[in-house]
């Protein structure tokens, strides 16, 4: 029973660690799209963050540094993408496209020019990464009953930007309903020219939300190559980007149901993994293949709209121009 | 200069303003006084310049060239920030309103006090609810604004503007959205702000709005300002004239009707949307030869409906409909084409959707639909000498201009397209024509050959189904008025019993009889 039990919480401490990224990128769209820009770019904004971080930290021996760079990099992309679509009005889509192609090319070419490694970086070493956090008293208050191992295996032990990722989630709800640029934000997603004609500049807005955006998916890069995994390898974000896009809309457009879908796709991908091998009682060894699958499909679904009728932002995808 | 010679304070001033849109000059050295603390009327056609004039007065574009003096200072106006600065403010035609925003929410936005929102709210409340107050507009303010009435919408579009310290109010074309009870309300309020200093300026295309309520009155024509005068020294006669630079005939030539054997009889027509949505209920109606039926109503209680089911674009889901001998139900739907077939032709309400496709020529938009039918119209092998030789005859009949069938539909006036619709409809001596709007942004000009159009139509045996939110076109032209409120029909008046008032109370959905009441507790809230 105890094992059970165990077993169940250090799943639920990987859903945590696997869901990290998502959450950071979920709230990342929620700002660009609450401003009524798609952001599709959230997966290239991660991948090219993750290996400005890698490069960074293998350079520097920094952590810091790689995630104050990605955080650069990320920006950069979204004034990019913001430049296109706000700016020069173009498609939402295909500039949002455009980023992820060009980061799927561009960390692979630097990658290979400056460390000669197929387009990976250098293994960091521990100093270079974020380690985890054990929180005090971990391990006595550990061997208390049922509590104890909540305690010291979902709680403690998680690198700092885990915690800025639920972190993140309170901000994004707080900056959203309670703050001036919330209702701005959201006024500007929903009826743009309302903002305009109360004497507040629409592309301000969004540029802002865009670049709010490229900082939280700059942090969720850097967490996938210096925090949870230990170098950047090409490709590294395989689609996390559409799955916490994925998310956001099932969460509808909403910071706790973008968290509660994170945090769902994070359990299925850490229930995947920690069932590998094991036989199940009637069906037989595990369908592995199949559940490692689940999320993407789970993706492919939502993004089709097949789940429960969703509200996006009505001005959303719409380049505003003054009309009369 | 403007302070030199001593004439009332002036709230406004522009001078020489000028304003051109690639080739269109919509400002031609447009020249405007407003007196501080008067109604300020502009009229003028669809398309005279108005709304860019008023536009460039709140910063919405800059002007090319010109002055802009408010309370006798010249200055700059290059963003509504500016305009929301020096005290102005406006209430657009189409609200800029956040659907899903409370009143208070709305009201706040751009001027919220502080970064924390709620520290903001608290004072906003209460400076609306004083204003609320003074002025008379009460409104809910932790109402969702989608949920709320258009009446009460404007409300909220005026409250926004006075929230924001607005002394100079631009309101355009503030009737367009409102049942005629609506309208006077919004009239009491506006006299209201007069009372209380406030200068206001009025843009329509309504004459009888310019007569009942401003002080003094401007008049546009093509992007330039053609007179200003003393609303209680002119007329509306003289004001449509200034309008389109001739004489109009402002009545219409309306003979008695003498209708036949019906044409189309509809019984308990109802059509309800997949998500369980009751936008036709029980809809029954006879039309007969030889006579115009017109259906009045606030936009967007099931007129549209109406027309698309009677045209065949959609089916209805109960009830039935009958053309001649074909019977139409929701099991057995018919299709535009086949009531085509059947005689039955219709100008769609909005014309840029289903009435002509903008980049075709005007000999293509002349056969849309009507393309299977015989040489003239097209056929198998489209001939387009045949074709532009039949657009050319009914551009002479319809008065089209210019009457050129190779120029791309977009490129014709608001009112030409509309005759290219028209003429196409009638063109095929249609047993039934079904009518919506038709003479939504259309001049006057216009207009008035329309409306002669369709009361020969109708005096050679075509029975009319005539659809329209302007109550004077429909009080002008019918023989018979149905109103309909919230997809129902809820009443009929003949010609000579429909007056505005009676059919206001019906539009708002309540009968006749318990009017009176209605009225009482309309002028409470």
């Amino acid at each position: 029973m105890a094992d059970l039990w165990l077993q169940f919480l250090l799943t639920i401490d990987a859903s945590l660690r696997v869901a990290t990224p998502l959450i950071l990128c979920a709230m990342a769209g929620i700002f660009s799209e609450k401003s009524g820009v798609i952001d599709i770019s959230l997966e290239g904004k991660m991948l090219m963050s993750a290996f400005a971080a890698a490069a960074v930290a293998a350079m520097t021996s920094s952590a810091l540094a790689g995630l104050m760079v990605a955080i650069g990099v990320s920006m950069l992309l979204g004034l990019l993408h913001g430049l296109a679509s706000i700016t020069l009005r173009g498609n939402q889509v295909i500039s949002g496209l455009a980023i992820n192609i060009l980061a799927s090319g561009l960390t692979v070419t630097i990658g290979i020019a400056m460390f000669r490694q197929g387009g990976q970086t250098p293994n960091l070493a521990r100093a270079e990464r974020f380690r985890p956090i054990e929180l005090p008293l971990a391990e006595q208050l550990g061997s208390l009953p049922l509590i104890g191992p909540i305690y010291r295996e979902v709680i403690s032990g998680h690198n700092i930007l885990v915690w800025v990722a639920l972190t993140a989630v309170l901000f994004t709800a707080f900056i959203l309903t309670r703050t001036r640029f919330g209702l701005r934000l959201r006024a500007v997603g929903e009826k743009p020219e309302a903002l305009d004609s109360a004497g507040v500049s629409v592309a301000r807005t969004r540029y802002l939300a865009l670049i709010i955006a490229g900082v939280l998916c700059g942090m969720a890069g850097a967490y996938l190559s210096t925090a949870h995994g230990s170098g950047f390898v090409r490709e590294m974000t395989a689609g996390k980007g559409y799955i916490a896009l994925a998310a956001m809309i099932f969460g509808k457009w909403q910071p706790r149901g973008a968290l509660l879908a994170c945090l769902l796709f994070g359990f299925l991908e850490a229930v995947a993994s920690r069932m590998q091998g094991v036989d199940v009682p009637l069906i037989g060894e595990a369908p592995v293949d199949l559940i490692l699958a689940l999320p993407y499909l789970l993706t492919v679904i939502l993004l089709a709209g097949f789940v429960g009728k969703a509200m996006p932002p009505r001005a959303i995808g719409e380049p505003y121009v003054k009309e009369r | 200069m403007a302070n030199g010679d001593p004439t009332p304070p002036l709230a406004i001033e522009l001078s020489a303003i000028n304003k051109s849109f690639g080739g269109v000059h919509a400002n031609k050295d447009v020249n405007l006084k407003v007196v501080s603390g008067h109604i300020h009327g502009i009229i003028g056609e669809n398309g005279a310049g108005k709304s860019t004039l008023v536009s460039i007065l709140y910063g919405f574009y800059a002007a090319d060239s010109g002055l802009i003096s408010i309370n006798g200072q010249t200055t700059t106006v290059r963003h509504s920030a500016d305009a929301i600065g020096w005290g102005i403010g406006m209430v657009h035609q189409h609200f800029m309103l956040v659907p899903n925003f409370t009143v208070l929410e709305n009201v706040m936005l751009g001027h919220e006090g502080s970064l924390s929102v709620e520290a903001g709210a608290q004072k906003a409340r209460s400076t609306l609810n004083k204003l609320s107050e003074d002025f008379g507009l009460a409104v809910d303010p932790d109402m969702i604004v989608e949920n709320l009435p258009v009446g009460l919408q404007q409300r909220v579009e005026i409250l926004k503007a006075l929230f924001r310290g607005a002394e100079i109010l631009i309101l355009d074309e503030p009737t367009g959205v409102l049942t005629p009870q609506e309208t006077e309300q919004l009239f009491e309020i506006l006299r209201a702000l007069r009372e209380q200093g406030v200068t206001i300026l009025l843009i329509t295309h309504k004459l009888k709005e310019i007569m009942a309520i401003t002080d003094d009155v401007s008049v546009m024509r093509d992007g330039e300002m053609v007179a200003h005068i003393e609303t209680a020294r002119t007329s509306p006669a003289e004001l449509a004239e200034l309008m389109v630079g001739r004489k109009v005939l402002l009545e219409v030539d309306h003979t008695l009707a003498k209708p036949g054997v019906p044409v189309l009889q509809a019984q308990n027509l109802c059509l309800t949307t997949a998500n369980g949505i009751d936008q036709l209920t029980d809809i029954s109606l006879t039309l007969r030869e030889g006579e115009i039926v017109g259906i009045a109503g606030v936009s967007g209680n099931g007129q549209s409906e109406l027309l698309d089911v009677l045209s065949g674009i959609t089916a209805p889901t109960g009830g039935s409909f009958r053309v001649g001998i074909s019977e139409i139900t929701a099991q057995q739907p018919s299709d535009p084409a086949q009531l085509r077939s059947l005689g039955v032709a219709h100008v769609p309400e909005d014309r840029h959707k289903c009435g002509i496709v903008l980049p075709f020529s005007a000999a293509e938009s002349m056969i849309l639909g009507y393309s299977s039918g015989d040489k003239k119209n097209g056929g198998w092998w489209l001939s387009p000498s045949e074709l532009e030789t039949n657009c050319a005859d009914r551009m002479q009949d319809f008065d089209i201009r210019p009457p050129l069938p190779k120029l791309a539909s977009a490129n014709f006036s608001g009112g030409n397209q509309q005759k290219i619709v028209l003429a196409r409809e009638i063109s095929t001596q249609p047993k039934l024509l079904l009518v919506g709007q038709p003479t939504r942004g259309v001049d006057i000009g216009a207009i008035e050959f329309i409306h002669k159009q369709l009361i020969a139509l109708r005096n050679k045996g075509c029975a009319i189904l005539l659809v329209s939110v302007e109550l004077d076109e429909i009080m002008s032209l019918s023989d018979r008025i149905l109103v309909m409120n919230n997809g129902q029909m809820v009443g009929e008046l003949a010609r000579d019993e429909a007056d505005e008032q009676r059919l206001g109370l019906m539009m708002a959905g309540i009968g006749a009889d318990d009017g009176v009441t209605a009225l009482q507790m309309g002028a409470k809230s």
